[in-house]
Formats: C-alpha cells, sequence, structure tokens
C-alpha cells in the first residue's frame, strides 16, 4: 500500500460494531430514497421517450390551441425533474442530516 | 414577417466586439485576483474548496449549459419544432440522479478526482491508471466536439478565420485555467451562466412580447407557419431500443463527466453539495425551457429558411432571432455570450483534464502518493497548459469534420465507465481493484468500437454503404457489459484489504466532516 494522501480525517480507531450498525441503518435509510427517486426519474423519462417512439400522434394531439399532449408532458418531466430534486434536498435536510448528527454524537 | 431579411451577422459589429471585450477584461480581472488567492494544490484544483452553494449552483449549470446546447437545442427546434425538446429533456434527466447518488458520497470520499472514492478501498496504482484514461478520454471528445464548434461558431458570428477563433478560444481559456485555476474557472462559469441566462431569458421576453407574452400565441403561429406537426414528435426518435440507448447514456452519462464530478470538491461538505445541485437543476431546465421559445420564436419571427440560408444546421437561429427583436446591438450582445459560453466549458474540462494528470497519474502513480504541495501545483499547471495545447491541436486536427457525435460518445463513455464503478464500489463490499479496472475498460472500448462501427461514423463519415451495428448510441450495450465485466470480476477475484476497509468507507461516506 501506498501513503494516502486523498484521504481526509481517516478514523484512527477502528468504529465499534455498535456505532456502525447506527451508521448502516441512517445510510439505507438514504440509500433508498435516493434509488427509489432516481427510479421514479427513470421510469418517468422512459416513458416519455417509449411514448414517442410508439406513438407520436397520441403526443401530437392538441390540447388547445398551440398546445400538445408531448409539449405539456416534455415541459412537466422538466418540472418533475427540479421537484424530484429540490423535494429529496429538502428531505434530506429536514430528516436524514439530523439522523447523521444524532448518530455522529451517539458514536464513541 | 420578412421570409429572408439582410442579416449582419458573420461581420465584425461594435457591440459584439464592446461586449467581448468587456467579457474578457472582467474575467481577466477575476482570474489576475484569483491567480494571488491560488497558492495549493487544492486550491488551484477545487478553489479550496471554499465555495458556497449558490455559488456551485451556478458554476455547475455554467459548465452545462454550452454553446451547443444554446444554439444547438434554439436551432433543432427553430428547424424542426417539438423534437428539439426530447433533447433537453434527456440532457436533464441525469441531473436528479447526480444530486441522489453521486454527489454527497463522492464530496465525503473524495478530494480531487472521482478516482479518490474508488481508492478509498481499492488500489491506487490499477485504479488510478485506468480512472484516468477514461477520464481523459470522456474529456478529449467533449474537448474536440467544443473546440470545433467553437472554431466554426465563432466564424460564422464575428467573421474571423476558423484557425484564429480555434487559437482565441484556447489561448485566453488557458489563461484562466493556468494563471487563476478552480477560483478563476468558477467565477468565469458564474459570469457566463447569469450572462446566457439573462441574455436567453431577454431574448425570450422580447420575441414573446410580439405574441402577448402568451407562449402558446407563439406556438399556434408556429404551427399555422409550418403545419400541426411541429407541435409532434418528428423523425428524432424513431426505434424504442435506439430511445432507450440514447436514454440510458444522458441518463447516467451526466454523473460521470469529469467536469461536473469536480465540481463536488469545491464545496465545503455533503450538505452543500446537495443543495448546489438543486440549483444548477433548476437554472438548467428553466434554460431548456427558455431554448424551446427561442427555437420557435426564430422559426415564426426569422424564418426557417433565412436561419437555414445562413448554416444547414440552423445554429444561428438564436443570433438571427436577436437581430429580428433587437438590431445589430442585441447580435452583437448573444453573439458575445455564445463565446464566453465556450471559453468557459473549454476551461472547466481542461481543469477536469488537469487533475486527472496531476493528482491520478503524477502524485499517484508515479510519485506513489508522496509529495510536495508546491510540486504538486506545478505539476496540475504544466497538465493544464498541456492540455490547452492539446486542445488547439485538436480543434485544429478536426476542422471541417463532422463532430456532433463527440458530445454523444463522451456522454456514453462517462456513463459507462465513470458511473458504474462509482455505484459499485460506494454500495458493493466484494467490489474489487481487477473488478473495477474491467468496468472501466469494459464500457470505455465497448462505446468507442461500437460507435465507430455504428452508422454515425461508419457510414456517415468512413463512407461505407452499411453500418456493422446499427445502434447510433451504444448506452444500452456498453452500460451493462461494463456492470456486468465490474460484478463477475470481482467475483472471480478476492480482496481481502478492499473488503475490510468497506466499514471505514462506508463510515466516511456517510458522515462525511462529522466523523
Amino acid at each position: 500500500m501506498t501513503p494516502e494522501l486523498a484521504a481526509p480525517a481517516v478514523t484512527a480507531t477502528t468504529p465499534s460494531n455498535e456505532s456502525m450498525n447506527a451508521v448502516r441503518a441512517v445510510a439505507s435509510m438514504r440509500w433508498r430514497m435516493a434509488i427509489v427517486l432516481s427510479l421514479l426519474m427513470l421510469v418517468t423519462y422512459f416513458a416519455f421517450v417509449l411514448g414517442i417512439a410508439f406513438d407520436k400522434p397520441a403526443l401530437g394531439t392538441l390540447i388547445t390551441q398551440g398546445l400538445s399532449v408531448g409539449i405539456v408532458l416534455g415541459a412537466g418531466i422538466i418540472l418533475t425533474a427540479f421537484g424530484l430534486t429540490a423535494f429529496y434536498a429538502w428531505w434530506a435536510n429536514r430528516v436524514y442530516d439530523p439522523a447523521l448528527d444524532e448518530v455522529a454524537r451517539g458514536g464513541p | 414577417m420578412s421570409p429572408l431579411l439582410a442579416t449582419s451577422l458573420g461581420e465584425p459589429n461594435l457591440t459584439s466586439i464592446l461586449f467581448f471585450f468587456a467579457f474578457v477584461s472582467v474575467t481577466m480581472g477575476i482570474t489576475y485576483w484569483a491567480a494571488r488567492k491560488t497558492k495549493t494544490a487544492s486550491e488551484f484544483l477545487t478553489a479550496g474548496g471554499n465555495v458556497t452553494a449558490v455559488q456551485n449552483g451556478f458554476a455547475l449549470a455554467g459548465d452545462y449549459m454550452s454553446a451547443a446546447s444554446f444554439l444547438g437545442i434554439a436551432g433543432l427546434v427553430a428547424t424542426s419544432g417539438f423534437d428539439g425538446l426530447i433533447y433537453s429533456v434527456g440532457w436533464l434527466v441525469g441531473w436528479p440522479v447526480v444530486t441522489f447518488l453521486i454527489a454527497e458520497p463522492l464530496r465525503n470520499l473524495g478530494k480531487f478526482t472521482f478516482a479518490d472514492v474508488l481508492t478509498a478501498r481499492l488500489q491506487q496504482k490499477p485504479v488510478r491508471i485506468a480512472a484516468a484514461f477514461s477520464t481523459l478520454t470522456v474529456i478529449s471528445f467533449y474537448l474536440i466536439a467544443q473546440m470545433v464548434g467553437a472554431g466554426n461558431l465563432v466564424r460564422m458570428m464575428f467573421g474571423i478565420p476558423y484557425e484564429a477563433a480555434v487559437g482565441a478560444v484556447g489561448v485566453v481559456m488557458l489563461l484562466y485555467v493556468l494563471f487563476g485555476g478552480m477560483i478563476a474557472t468558477t467565477w468565469v462559469q458564474i459570469v457566463k451562466a447569469v450572462l446566457l441566462l439573462s441574455g436567453a431569458t431577454l431574448l425570450a421576453l422580447m420575441a414573446l412580447s410580439k405574441f402577448g407574452f402568451n407562449p402558446l400565441t407563439l406556438f399556434s403561429a408556429a404551427a399555422d407557419q409550418y403545419g400541426a406537426e411541429v407541435l409532434a414528435p418528428g423523425k428524432l426518435v424513431s426505434s424504442p431500443v435506439e430511445a432507450v440507448s440514447l436514454g440510458l447514456a444522458l441518463m447516467f452519462g451526466t454523473a460521470g463527466l469529469p467536469h461536473i464530478l469536480m465540481r463536488f470538491y469545491t464545496v465545503r461538505d455533503a450538505r452543500t453539495a446537495r443543495t448546489s445541485v438543486v440549483y444548477a437543476t433548476g437554472l438548467i431546465g428553466f434554460f431548456y425551457l427558455v431554448t424551446f421559445i427561442l427555437g420557435f420564436g426564430a422559426s415564426v419571427l426569422v424564418g426557417r429558411d433565412a436561419i437555414k440560408a445562413v448554416d444547414a444546421g440552423g445554429n444561428m437561429a438564436a443570433p438571427l432571432l436577436a437581430e429580428a427583436v433587437g438590431g445589430t446591438p442585441f447580435l452583437g450582445f448573444i453573439s458575445a455570450v455564445a463565446f464566453a459560453t465556450i471559453l468557459a466549458v473549454v476551461a472547466g474540462l481542461t481543469l477536469s483534464g488537469a487533475a486527472a494528470l496531476s493528482h491520478d497519474l503524477w502524485t499517484h502513480v508515479i510519485r506513489k502518493g508522496v509529495v510536495g504541495e508546491k510540486e504538486q501545483l506545478t505539476v496540475a499547471r504544466v497538465a493544464s497548459a498541456a492540455l490547452g495545447v492539446v486542445a488547439i491541436v485538436l480543434g485544429l486536427v478536426f476542422k471541417g469534420q463532422n463532430v456532433a457525435f463527440m458530445v454523444g460518445l463522451a456522454f456514453a463513455i462517462a456513463a459507462s465507465s465513470n458511473f458504474p464503478v462509482l455505484i459499485l464500489s460506494m454500495l458493493w463490499s466484494r467490489f474489487t481493484t481487477k473488478g473495477a479496472v474491467a468496468s472501466i475498460v469494459t464500457g470505455a472500448v465497448v462505446s468507442v468500437v461500437l460507435i465507430v462501427l455504428s452508422p454515425t461514423v461508419w457510414v456517415d463519415i468512413l463512407k461505407n454503404a452499411a453500418p456493422l451495428v446499427p445502434l447510433k448510441n451504444p448506452g444500452i450495450v456498453a452500460l451493462p457489459l461494463s456492470v456486468l465485466m465490474g460484478v463477475v470480476v470481482s467475483l472471480l477475484t478476492s480482496e481481502p484489504e478492499a473488503r475490510a476497509k468497506y466499514a471505514d468507507v462506508q463510515r466516511r461516506m456517510e458522515l462525511g466532516n462529522r466523523a
């Protein structure tokens, strides 16, 4: 092994099992949320492109003068992408960070 | 509306020159200020980690909103309507993925490059070499597309020769990077993002003012003029497999772009990284919606024939619209903004390449992790200078070539080479060094080979009759293969050291500087 410059603040002691389990519990909460939201984005986006691939006329249907279903969906996905990101940050700031603070304080 | 209008596009005009010099003077002032603050490698490569969430949000947006997306998407919308929106949506959906899966663990585990995350557990030398190889491949393709685009656009907008344009872009951006490092580059991105967003918004408002500020009135005017199909999907997405393949590359490619990943090291902690991507996603999403309006505005107010007469690809739609609604001064302003955009993107790319060369290859492979602060900084500067020269040479070599596919290729490699190893190393304790190298190399090699054999290169550029691989984008093959290789090779090899370190890495990845 070579000396590692890149590692900031490596914990000198091996973390105890108990504190490690607490970290893991909070971490898996975040990863679950992250993966669910990623899948939501993936499904929404692929539904849109596959909709285009399979049924172009449907997306070209006019809802009103100058506005097609496709434009509403496309703009909707742009807003959804932002909405999901904003929701995640709100959730992480409000739920995940405090939980981590707790674990970090409670740990040895 | 006039079907063909006289344009002063392509003739140097006073306002464009004034705006351009104003931009260069301001950014050179910033560079001078930044140069005095840049004394360590960490300040040079990551602005010392002192960038705020709002600043980084604008800088990320600045890195991502290239002249190609501004001019290209507006042009695509102007010439084919709805299809431009499909591109915009695709370019945006990668950002939530970056936010959810990458930004925070990356910030907590790394220092300068994404290889830091991998080598927190895996062996330095092989992983650093593989990661630097894929980083430099992605950067090169991205740089070629940007430099060739820069040469063409600047020639079209200002009327100066291609070679001079490429040289000017290369030299000015190198001054930012070489002297001001990441501090200057970040501020150049911020200035450029603000200019581009406000310029595009102003242009959209001026265009919309002719339609009672109602986009729907504009869209129906376009439908009246060119038929209802401008509001419906055209020929851009045809086969479902192709659509999914491109979608995968766009969705996971953003999360593997070295110059985007590097931005998360410029902020203090994971929370700031997370917040900054929310700003970036909002800004980029807004920008794409505005571009959509610009495209329709240009098709109605300038006319498709007039746009295609100037440039068959439609790239001059936005500048022509600026001239139609705001006269020569506004054309000058928008042209200068487009030039500033190119400069900033190229600077960001160069800096991330320099990080791979100096931090991954020099510090960790050649010097085995033992280098002084001064040497790191010097090497990073030399690497930047070398990459700047390479960028100019690539721009000259690829003159007149069709390089539009190269950005797609860069995304495909980023998605299939960098993204899988990042996720595997974060989430899988059995992941090994050999697995990581296999995954990176597979992703990069498969992407490049497939794209060379695809219709885009094999038929359109190499002039063969039929493609050897029917796919235009390699994402659907390269990404799963890369994951598969990473998993299979890891299962076949065993690395107890990497496994033993997992608990500690997990702790650091989640707790960050609380640990």
